[in-house]
């Protein structure tokens, strides 16, 4: 376990739809990719190369430049054995880390439980967006699901100042300590404590935070400027979830999938910024990863859904590189036109519950996975 | 008319229904109890809208490919319905026998599902389990379209046994063996290609199809069997009709209808009426309208014990909150956001956890869920053109100048009657009282009297007593 694992966090970012590998990290001397992709196609000479072999299309400039400072790991031929082309049951898949049966417990979750067990502080894990993705769930788990930092907490509608703070003041009277022995009573009331108390402390963070790091406007930029605010307000957070999507580029996709990978490509670089601008970078670790990957062959405007798809990690921690073997474009290598998932992610999630956050991991992801090395033992 | 008398429609309307208005309570009192309980046994006209006009307005609610539009759909029914009994109960089965769209990509064979609820809901639960066992968004969630003669798959026959019907513990590995036996030849027409399709959500290019129910002869398993001691060469319907006359399915099932309709927690008394449903349950022919009835008629079900002894559920609280405050009364644009705010507060309507359902009670309140609850229940409340809140304020307005305990006293009234602690009534008092006495003499639609009216309806649909159905 690492010596300062106690202040390492982790922001995972989901990209929902599944994103298209081929044309995140482009195989541009790949003769087979251009025959596979007539239409749906990243110019050669519009890729960022990191070798011969494979470069970044070029809306992902912000995570070349930390590539090149050996801050990126990419995962290749990411998923599970037998996949499953349904984005709700993919996600299913791993928020639970079940493939085979339907579960409920979610990888995060029990992740917050190990690392807060006796649930000390409500805010060990934070969504941000509403809803909580079942990653999160696990059963008497706080998290709180923020929609927006800068309102979050109870009668977010009432734009009195004065009517608002006598609303809050019966609130919290109503809920305080109860005096009856009934049960769900006092649960309601401890719910209740719990929610204005993690409401009191997060609405603190985006006063004590200041940086020179300017965001963009879109959902996916200020999502991660409101994790950085929480991240250097101290509050003891060390999960952080955020979604984006569509990635579901049936029809389209060139101008969807870089309009996407646009705003993702620059959230994560300014977030980058912003945590170096607060000594946070090596204490901190993204993980981005989606559901599974697209069909090799284009269907003439996007691609349907495939299996194998392609993760990332960032951070001033991560040994950068490339993991995994990227799945072969030849026809017998591929699964039903697919990239061959070969490389579970369960193992990359073990590796960053073990290496990063010092938990268990087969207690955690249902099963013991090898390593990858894109963190130091 | 009492004031108790009131109390008590209110609260059969809670459980049988999603609330009502004080209105309708009034109305509802004067027919008598016994009246309305009959009323709500036997729906008969609940649409204010028909389908087709829903589906002209909202091509999203008609084609019914994914499970947002779906559950928005299903929602607006219950918002609207004038047979809320029957929506109810489909929501009911839909969390025992909970199917989820994550599996099937097919929202529209839920809806179906649901509809097979509406039609078959009270009636005998020998036909509701065949009906169930016919569903084809049943086979494909649980795997009964891979059950075959020469392999079976246990799926679908244990879950029959162990959360549809007699509970765990009530039957032995090998009945469940038999069971799935007896469940072979069950299946989809054209099952493997929409197995398929299910699995492989982007190959759609005509649309979702539709599934239909088809058994295959030559794949059943015609051979003998013996279950829960008894053998014969047993078909899928023999095994629910040995299945309904067994003591344990008749606890199970009045067990989960009175923890749905009465109290989340089991007290001696709730032991008797469960036995009583019983009674009920084997006298009629295994009926689900006559348990009902006898639950709903019980001296339990009015006591001062099952007042307020449910967590609500989400779609229950939101539902109840829109039909009080009377803000849909059309599948309008909103309504799928309104589908939402449920899935937020943990309850996706056909989008189970599991095919064990939610966890309810007082496992649906974590402090993220509660956030959700207020905030969506104060905002429809607060908003004094909504006509719910309207008619609350017409009620006051006619009662000429209010001390804060009186109006906290009338607004408690008029949303349930509610029934609140000191603590919460007191603290209710003091946040009226920052503006002293209020008067609506001479009220203008949206002026300060006003909005105080719906600023205290909104803190009073926060406090931990809102929660409680």
């Amino acid at each position: 376990m690492p010596a300062n694992g106690k202040k390492r966090s982790l922001i995972v970012v989901q990209l929902i739809g599944a994103n298209d590998p081929l044309n995140t990290l482009i195989p541009y001397s790949n003769g087979l990719y251009y025959d596979y992709r007539p239409a749906v196609n990243i110019p050669a000479k519009d890729v960022l190369p990191i070798d011969d072999d494979f470069g970044f299309s070029p809306q992902l400039a912000p995570i070349k430049d930390l590539w090149d400072r050996g801050n990126v790991a990419v995962v290749n031929g990411i998923g599970y054995e037998t996949p499953v082309r349904s984005h709700f049951r993919s996600m299913d898949i791993w928020h639970t880390c079940e493939p085979e049966k339907i579960a409920t417990e979610g990888w995060l979750g029990r992740a917050i439980r190990d690392l807060d067990p006796q649930g000390e502080n409500v805010l060990t894990g934070i969504n941000f967006g509403r809803g909580l993705p079942r990653a999160l769930g696990c059963k008497g788990v706080p998290v709180a699901s923020v929609g927006n930092l800068e309102t979050y907490g109870l009668f977010p509608d009432v734009e009195d100042e004065l009517q608002k703070g006598y609303a809050l003041e019966a609130f919290a009277r109503m809920y305080g300590m109860s005096k009856d022995n009934d049960p769900v009573m006092d649960s309601l009331g401890q719910t209740g404590r719990n929610a204005l108390k993690g409401a009191d402390i997060l609405r603190t963070a985006p006063g004590k935070y200041s940086s020179s790091v300017e965001y963009a406007q879109n959902p996916f930029a200020q999502s991660m400027k409101n994790i950085v605010q929480v991240m250097s307000a101290d509050l003891g957070t060390r999960v952080f979830y955020t979604s984006y999507g569509s990635f579901d580029t049936h029809g389209g996709e060139l101008l969807t999938h870089a309009k996407l990978w646009g705003e993702v490509a620059g959230g994560v670089a300014d977030c980058y910024a912003d945590l170096e601008e607060h000594g946070l970078q090596d204490d901190t670790m993204m993980l981005v990863w989606t559901e599974f990957g697209r069909r090799i062959r284009d269907n003439g405007s996007g691609t349907d859904h495939g299996a194998g798809g392609l993760a990332m990690l960032i951070g001033g921690s991560v040994q950068g590189g490339m993991y995994g073997e990227f799945p072969s474009l030849e026809e017998a290598q591929q699964l039903d036109g697919d990239l061959r998932a070969n490389n579970d992610f369960r193992s990359t999630y073990s590796t960053i519950l073990e290496r990063w956050l010092g938990l268990d991991g087969p207690s955690i992801v249902n099963g013991q996975f090898e390593h990858l090395e894109f963190i130091e033992k | 008319m009492s004031n108790q008398d009131i109390a008590l429609m209110a609260h059969l309307m809670r459980r049988a229904g999603f609330g009502a208005s004080r209105d309708e309570l009034e109305a509802r009192v004067e027919m008598g109890y016994e009246a309305v309980v009959e009323e709500l046994l036997h729906p008969t006209d609940p649409q204010n809208l028909p389908d087709d006009i829903i589906r002209r307005y909202h091509t999203e609610q008609a084609e019914m490919r994914l499970a947002d539009g779906a559950a928005a759909y299903w929602l607006y029914r219950m918002i609207t319905t004038r047979c809320p009994l029957e929506e109810k109960l489909s929501l009911f089965w839909h969390s025992l026998f909970a199917t989820g769209y994550n599996k099937l990509n097919q929202a529209r064979a839920l809806v179906n599902q649901i509809e097979m609820f509406r039609r078959h809901g009270m009636g005998d639960l020998a036909t509701l389990l065949v009906e169930l066992s016919k569903d084809p968004a049943m086979i494909i969630w649980l795997d009964n379209n891979e059950n075959h003669k020469d392999s079976i798959n246990e799926n679908f026959g244990r879950e029959l046994l162990e959360l549809f019907s007699l509970g765990i513990g009530n039957y032995t590995e090998d009945d469940i063996k038999e069971c799935a036996r007896a469940f072979t030849g069950w299946t989809l027409g054209n099952a493997e290609y929409m197995a398929m399709r299910a699995a492989r959500d982007s190959i759609w290019p005509y649309s979702r199809i539709s599934w239909f129910y088809e058994y295959r002869e030559a794949d059943h398993d015609d051979g003998e069997k013996t279950f829960l001691g008894e053998t014969g060469r047993f078909n899928g319907q023999d095994i629910v009709e040995i299945i309904v006359r067994q003591e344990a399915t008749a606890r199970f099932i009045c067990t989960r209808l009175f923890q749905f309709f009465a109290a989340d927690e089991i007290d001696e008394g709730g032991e008797k009426t469960i036995a009583s449903m019983m009674k009920t349950y084997f006298d009629s022919n295994h009926e689900i309208r006559p348990v009902l009835r006898t639950l709903f008629n019980s001296g339990y079900f009015k006591s001062d014990e099952a007042r307020f002894a449910r967590v609500k559920g989400p779609v229950e609280l939101v539902v109840g909150a829109v039909r009080m405050a009377g803000s849909y009364h059309t599948p309008t644009q909103g309504i799928e956001q309104v589908a939402r705010q449920a899935v937020y507060m943990g309850q996706g309507l056909l989008q189970p956890p599991s095919v064990e359902g939610w966890h309810e009670g007082i496992e649906w309140v974590d402090s993220g869920a509660l956030v959700e609850r207020v905030n969506f229940v104060a905002h429809e409340l607060a908003n004094v053109e909504n006509p719910g809140v309207r008619k609350i304020i017409d009620r006051l307005a006619g009662e000429g100048v209010f001390s804060p305990e009186a109006l906290v006293d009338r607004c408690l009234d008029l949303m349930g009657p509610m029934e609140v602690s000191e603590e919460t009534r007191a603290s209710l008092v003091e946040y009226v009282a920052h503006q002293g006495d209020l008067s609506l003499a001479g009220h203008q639609q949206g002026d300060d009297a006003e909005k105080r009216v719906g600023g205290l309806l909104s803190l009073a649909s926060s406090t931990k007593e809102y929660q409680l159905a």
